[in-house]
């Protein structure tokens, strides 16, 4: 069985995102990009797969950021091939034109299935697995949190989440691309040691695109939830703050 | 171009979903100030009486025993074939387990621009703009939506969903559906039910919600202790139980529970728009986060920046204090 895992990088929320002068976009000068956390999770159940059915994992990634270190660690933890694909775009384009790169990366391979995280922080046209499959005519669904293989490979089996605890057991003839939501188990812990010896030997596969005509979204302004219109801070010492909450807690009769 | 809105219905056991109420009345508003009409697309089986449910002009129906369950597939091709030939200016869904799927499928099928996260949706000088949360709520992006159909997904408890719904009496018409239907690749199996035998989160006063800031599950019962005195229960945020921490049943927000408790105290979260909305409407929030600019504390009503794990076990202490000095 052979699985793509389709991952991007996004900016990192502990850093911090600043807007730029235009009020139009986010300043790239303040981004540090990490793996999307939903595509880790799609890189973790390709792997879990592939430990219960014999299969080929190729993970591929486009070149915003520092994708060299991410896809060494995909090689860290179990995937066949990393192939880095080159767009020659600046910054991390709209999803429905990621969506269209991968689509043309994939045109010509063949692969059961297509993993990708269910939704990336910076998604504000869709999210890729969705536009993929779209474009690519194939079956999609998205949050899923477990898939397991049936009837050889022709088939996957896959429970979808809703709300309040529920899912969907769902059968999903292959190819077919699937969203990511969570893995069955959190993404593996790779020691550090491990990583520094997989780099030395690791070959990242380029692939050069031509980026299709780009489609983007005619943002009007981009804001940051304004200062002060929130919460009523209490501050001090942590055990100032403290009696100032119980304090609260007791005017509100919360105290029993 | 069109002007009318479209609603794509969501339903649950047999019950309208309130993301469904809340953008019928949106809707409503929309189609109003543009003096068009608002539709609604109801697709399952047996669903023709939550028409009446409606407060549309128009509902476009399938009802069909392969609509029982949701599929991505099959309703993609129903809306597919229901957008063939009109032109609705826009075409409101929720930002849910249905309509993520819906959105960005049907966007690349049918060659329309789509917006996901919204959160407000206004019209100023004529024009339609609709503001999205990225960046885990970090920044809001306002944009003016585009003239072709666009397909947006609102965040459900962004609008209010209506007392009493002011149901009308729509027309209601059949989709024609593709005759490519029966060779779907997507079957419905089953529905999984939560795990049973747990505290119910939606029933407890008293909330202590733990997040990535609990940083390990041996922080656990520190936070359990502090909801024992002030007579709650521990609730979290999705990476605390994706880590398999706590189980599914104590999550909050859009693949967790939504809560309304008496108190809501939030330590290590920082309010992402999948948490913010399970729990945004609890009665009072404090948000407890060494980030001062964590989104949490946009919304909540009192907040301290400060270490979540130092501060659990001195407000644990002072709330056994003062209830000791309530009961003498
Ligand atoms: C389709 C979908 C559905 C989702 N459903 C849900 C859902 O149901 N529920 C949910 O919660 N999420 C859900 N999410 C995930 C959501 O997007 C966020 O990733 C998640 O809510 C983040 O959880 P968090 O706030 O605990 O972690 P983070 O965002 O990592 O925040 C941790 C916070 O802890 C603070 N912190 C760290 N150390 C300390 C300390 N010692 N003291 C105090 N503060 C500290 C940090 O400053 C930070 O603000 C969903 C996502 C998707 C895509
Ligand atoms: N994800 C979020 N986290 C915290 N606060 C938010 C979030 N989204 C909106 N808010 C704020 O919460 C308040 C009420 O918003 P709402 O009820 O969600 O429309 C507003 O001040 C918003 O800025």
């Amino acid at each position: 069985m052979n699985i793509a895992v389709l991952t991007k990088q996004v900016p990192d929320l502990v850093e911090g995102v600043e807007i730029d002068s235009t009020g139009k976009a986010v300043d790239p000068d303040s981004i540090r990009y990490i793996l999307s956390e939903s595509d880790d999770h799609a890189l973790e159940e390709a792997v879990l797969l592939k430990e219960r059915t014999p299969a080929r994992v190729e993970m591929f990634s486009l070149d915003t950021g520092e994708v060299r270190d991410t896809l060494c660690m995909a090689l860290a933890k179990g995937a066949d091939r990393v192939v880095l694909i080159r767009t020659g775009l600046e910054t991390l384009p709209s999803n429905h034109t990621v969506a269209k790169i991968f689509a043309s990366v994939l045109q010509g391979l063949s692969f059961d299935l297509i993993l990708t995280g269910v939704r990336a922080i910076d998604d504000l046209d869709g999210s890729l697995g969705g536009l993929l499959a779209g474009y690519l005519n194939l079956p999609y669904v998205g949050l899923v949190r477990k898939v397991e293989m049936a009837d050889g490979t022709s088939m996957a089996i896959v429970q979808k989440e809703y709300p309040g605890g529920y899912a969907a057991e769902l059968e999903v003839k292959l190819p077919a691309v699937l969203g990511i939501q969570a893995a069955e188990q959190p993404p593996r812990y790779v020691p550090v040691s491990r990583l520094r010896q997989v780099m030395k030997t690791a070959k990242v596969e380029e692939k050069e695109t031509t980026a299709p005509e780009p489609e983007t979204v005619a943002v009007e302004r981009m804001f940051k939830p304004e200062e002060g219109m929130g919460a009523t801070m209490f501050s001090g010492t942590p055990e100032e703050i403290a009696s100032q909450i119980v304090g609260l807690f007791s005017e509100r009769r919360l105290v029993r | 171009m069109g002007k009318d809105i479209w609603v794509v219905a969501e339903h649950f056991q047999g019950h309208l979903n309130d993301i469904t109420l809340e953008l019928v009345a949106k809707g409503r508003e929309l189609a109003q100030a543009a003096e068009a009409k608002l539709a609604v697309v109801l697709l399952g089986s047996k669903v023709k009486g939550l028409a009446s449910e409606l407060a549309a002009d128009v509902v476009y129906l399938v009802d069909r025993p392969e609509f029982r369950e949701f599929t991505p597939e099959a309703y993609c091709a129903a809306l597919e074939a229901a957008l063939k030939d009109a032109q609705p200016r826009a075409v409101l869904m929720g930002s849910t387990s249905v309509g993520l799927d819906l959105l960005s499928m049907l966007s690349a099928r049918i060659a329309c621009p789509c917006l996901d996260n919204c959160t407000r949706l206004e019209v100023r000088d004529g024009r339609l703009f609709a503001t999205s949360q990225i960046y885990g709520g970090k920044l809001f992006v306002e944009v003016a939506v585009p003239e072709a159909t666009t397909l947006i997904a609102v965040i459900p408890g962004s609008f209010p969903r209506p007392e009493a719904s002011a149901a009308g009496r729509p027309e209601v018409q059949d989709i024609p559906l593709p005759a490519t239907l029966p060779e779907l690749r997507i079957k419905f199996r089953k529905l999984i039910e939560p795990p049973p035998g747990d505290v119910d989160i939606t029933q407890v006063p008293v909330l202590v919600a733990v997040g990535r800031g609990i940083q390990n599950p041996d922080n656990l019962p520190m936070a359990e202790k502090l909801a024992e005195v002030l007579g709650g229960a521990v609730c979290a945020s999705r990476p605390v139980i994706d880590q398999g921490w706590l189980p599914l049943t104590r999550q909050v927000g859009k693949s967790g529970m939504t809560v309304k408790p008496k108190l809501y105290l939030a330590f290590g979260i920082s309010g992402a728009p999948e948490h913010w909305e399970g729990m945004k409407n609890s009665e009072l929030i404090v948000a407890v986060n060494t980030d001062p600019k964590a989104p949490i504390f946009g919304g909540a009503h009192y907040g301290a920046v400060t270490d979540a794990l130092e501060l659990i076990p001195l407000l644990t202490e002072e709330a056994r204090k003062a209830s000791m000095k309530k009961a003498s």
